[in-house]
């Protein structure tokens, strides 16, 4: 595993001066996902805000080869490259070893590229798959989608009188990943650098076709301070809100393990979208999502054989 | 030695993909283009070729695989029918704008709904201002020609647009003719090798494709695909050129058949030209002056050469296998309209529908359409501009 050090020194793939908000979580992935990358990387985005802030002609924060082709294709267009790579490599035409890697929020992930996603992990390229969950559709303007967690306040599912946010759970993206028995699929988050920086590392050392989902947590579209993204996001794990595990071998492992379970209202309290949540009369919406976050932490807690 | 096959179309194309043995294939299954995909996929298991063969999960991941293998500096291609092209469409715009040198075979089929899986152009139209370029077959032999010749002309230096090539579903996709196949080595030669100037896979050199472009700069990246596309004739007929002096085929950008001193003539595309030039043959022998206009390139529409042919013609009839509702008539009817209007050309052109979700087409209704046009030129009145041909009323 590279040193810190090491991957300070490491030239950025990802140059700084892209146009990201101020504080910006996903960006902090990106690099974060990169910086962990060693040699030559081909990487590839999803339609979304981190394509839109890092490739606005004639400009490009990108120092490798990066290919942008829509919304839901990532996956398959990685596809696509690695196919090629293969093949020129096999004819002698390219000579170096590279990896590649496609990107996509969790609107590009869980929604509209999930079967794009979906056919390139079962297919079994040899590339590493990156979500960058913030938990909505940014890019367009804070609009719902199924990665959005219970209750929040988005644009297409608005707190308003008689409805209070988005009715649904997040959908359980990683374990559908996981029910494609990939080679490696992980969560992390950027809070966790270094647990992320391993698992980046070992999905790409491991042939075959691996998957991360990070939680990038976004201040507009969350509503809380520009300086608070790494605590949102540590916050998501403490709560067990997002628990950071690993799959590979056909075992699920936790990688971290909060000391102390904290509610997830330490989380909530903190992001505007959630506001709503901590005003009396809805206070069973909060004892909903708090049920929910349990129910699933022990249920994870079981699958990777580990006791309350 | 040229050698002499019985074949369908999809196996026409499906040998020529063997004999352009391109980096990667990416496939997903649709009738009637399966059968093309069916054979290509036995010559790579039996290791006929080096190809990577992508058996994605949607026409959408095949053509988005193909535009990843084609940026990444592969020669790349794929193939797809009706709605499997409907569920490409929005990688179709990608790829042109890309200037990635895709070839793609179309096997023609109506569009859903209700659903059909027999021959109309309908499919193909639908992408008609892609910016792809697309070259219709009008026999299997045409066919294998046609896939050969795209690769050379899409990856002209100063083309690099995706081609589709396009042959009738089930009437030529299905039908065995006699089939005339270049040499391996013959093909291998011709094609040539690839090799692109900017590539994702060459690390060394970085590039960002598909950028964010907003107002400042996508204006002038379509200008340069429309100058692309201007480019594309001379290299068609060069192409061509190279390509007759291998096979002993030559073909234009039209064809003309029996025109020279024709009075009245049919333009169309596709299957149904060999039927209609029976018909021309027919009403020759009985004296009557008639020719017929094959296009063969459809985009970019040959206009001058078209506008030149009708010059000489009293009265013209388009056939159109595909509609375009709300509009006055076909699009390929919009079409040669439009090259004749305030270029000195006045004739009576006339519109017939025909072959719609694989309607068989005969000679008896080609022969009818000359009929018509007699009439037109002999009343002096047009009558109805569009009409239909083999609808039951």
């Amino acid at each position: 595993m590279a040193s810190l050090k090491e991957l300070a020194a490491r030239e950025p793939k990802l140059s700084p001066g892209h146009r990201a908000c101020a504080g910006c979580i996903p960006a902090l992935a990106f690099h974060q996902v990169l910086r962990s990358a060693p040699g030559y990387v081909v990487a590839g985005c999803a339609t979304g805000c981190m394509e839109v802030v890092t490739t606005i002609f004639p400009y490009t924060a990108w120092n490798i080869p990066f290919i942008h082709n829509a919304f839901e294709n990532s996956a398959a267009t990685i596809s696509g490259v690695e196919a090629a790579y293969q093949v020129l490599k096999r004819k002698g035409k390219v000579t170096k070893d590279i990896k590649f890697i496609a990107f996509g929020g969790d609107g590009g992930t869980y929604d509209i590229g999930l079967q794009s996603l979906s056919g390139a992990m079962e297919r079994g390229h040899n590339m590493l798959y990156v979500c960058y969950d913030n938990e909505a559709y940014m890019n367009t303007g804070i609009q719902r989608s199924s990665a959005t967690p219970f209750a929040a306040d988005t644009k297409t599912a608005p707190v308003g009188k008689v409805h209070k946010g988005k009715k649904q759970y997040p959908k359980k993206l990683t374990e559908i990943i996981i029910a494609h028995d990939v080679a490696y699929a992980a969560q992390a988050s950027p809070s966790h650098w270094r647990d992320l920086n391993r698992k980046v590392e070992k999905a790409l050392s491991i042939e075959g076709p691996a998957f991360i989902n990070v939680l990038a947590p976004c201040p507009p579209g969350w509503r809380f301070p520009s300086d608070m993204g790494l605590e949102m996001a540590r916050l998501a794990v403490e709560t067990c809100f997002w628990p950071l595990y690993e799959f590979e071998n056909g075992k699920r492992k936790l990688t971290y393990k909060p000391k102390e379970k904290l509610p997830i209202s330490e989380w909530t309290k903190h992001q505007g979208r959630f506001r709503h949540l901590h005003q009396e009369e809805n206070k069973h919406l909060l004892e909903q999502a708090q049920q929910e976050v349990d129910r699933r932490w022990n249920e994870l807690l079981a699958l990777c054989g580990e006791s309350a | 030695m040229p050698t002499i096959m019985g074949l369908s179309g999809n196996e026409a194309v499906a040998h020529a993909m063997r004999q352009i043995n391109p980096d990667v294939v990416a496939a997903y299954p649709i009738t009637p283009q399966t059968e093309l995909m069916h054979q290509f996929a036995e010559f790579h298991a039996d290791g006929l070729v080096d190809t990577e063969l992508v058996l994605t999960e949607s026409e959408h991941s095949a053509m988005s695989a193909t535009v990843g293998a084609a940026a990444a500096g592969a020669r790349a291609m794929t193939a797809t029918s009706a709605n499997g092209l409907a569920l490409m469409w929005e990688i179709v715009y990608i790829a042109a704008s890309l200037r990635l040198p895709i070839v793609m075979p179309v096997i023609n089929r109506a569009l859903s709904g209700p659903i059909n899986i027999h021959c109309d152009h309908s499919d193909t139209m639908g992408c008609r201002d892609s910016g792809w370029i697309q070259i219709f077959s009008e026999n299997c032999q045409e066919a294998y020609d046609n896939a050969l010749m795209a690769v050379k002309i899409s990856e002209h230096k100063n083309i690099l647009l995706p081609t589709m090539i396009t042959l009738d579903g089930f009437i030529l996709s299905h039908t065995l003719e006699r089939v005339e196949l270049l040499d391996d080595d013959v093909v291998k030669k011709f094609v040539g090798d690839y090799h692109p100037e900017h590539a994702l896979l060459d690390v060394d050199h970085p590039i960002t494709v598909g950028p964010l472009d907003l107002q400042d700069y996508y204006f002038e990246h379509k200008r340069q695909q429309i100058h692309a596309m201007t480019q594309v004739f001379p290299v068609i007929e060069q192409v061509a050129g190279e390509f007759a002096k291998l096979s002993g085929r030559r073909y234009g950008l039209i064809e003309e058949y029996r025109l020279d001193d024709a009075e009245r003539a049919i333009i169309l595309m596709g299957s149904s030209v060999g039927t209609a030039k029976d018909v021309v043959d027919d009403l020759r022998d009985a004296g009557e002056k008639v020719g017929l206009i094959k296009i063969r390139v459809y985009r970019p529409f040959p206009y001058d050469a078209i506008r030149a042919a009708l010059k000489k013609l009293k009265a013209v009839a388009v056939l159109d296998r595909a509609v375009s509702f709300g509009t006055f008539g076909g699009p390929v009817y919009t079409d040669v309209r439009a090259t004749l209007y305030g270029n000195g050309v006045n004739l009576p052109v006339i519109n017939y529908i025909y072959g719609l979700g694989g309607r068989d087409i005969d000679k008896a209704q080609i022969k009818s359409a000359f009929d018509d046009l007699k009439n037109i030129v002999k009343s002096g009145r047009i009558g109805e501009e569009l009409r239909f041909l083999g609808l039951r009323d």
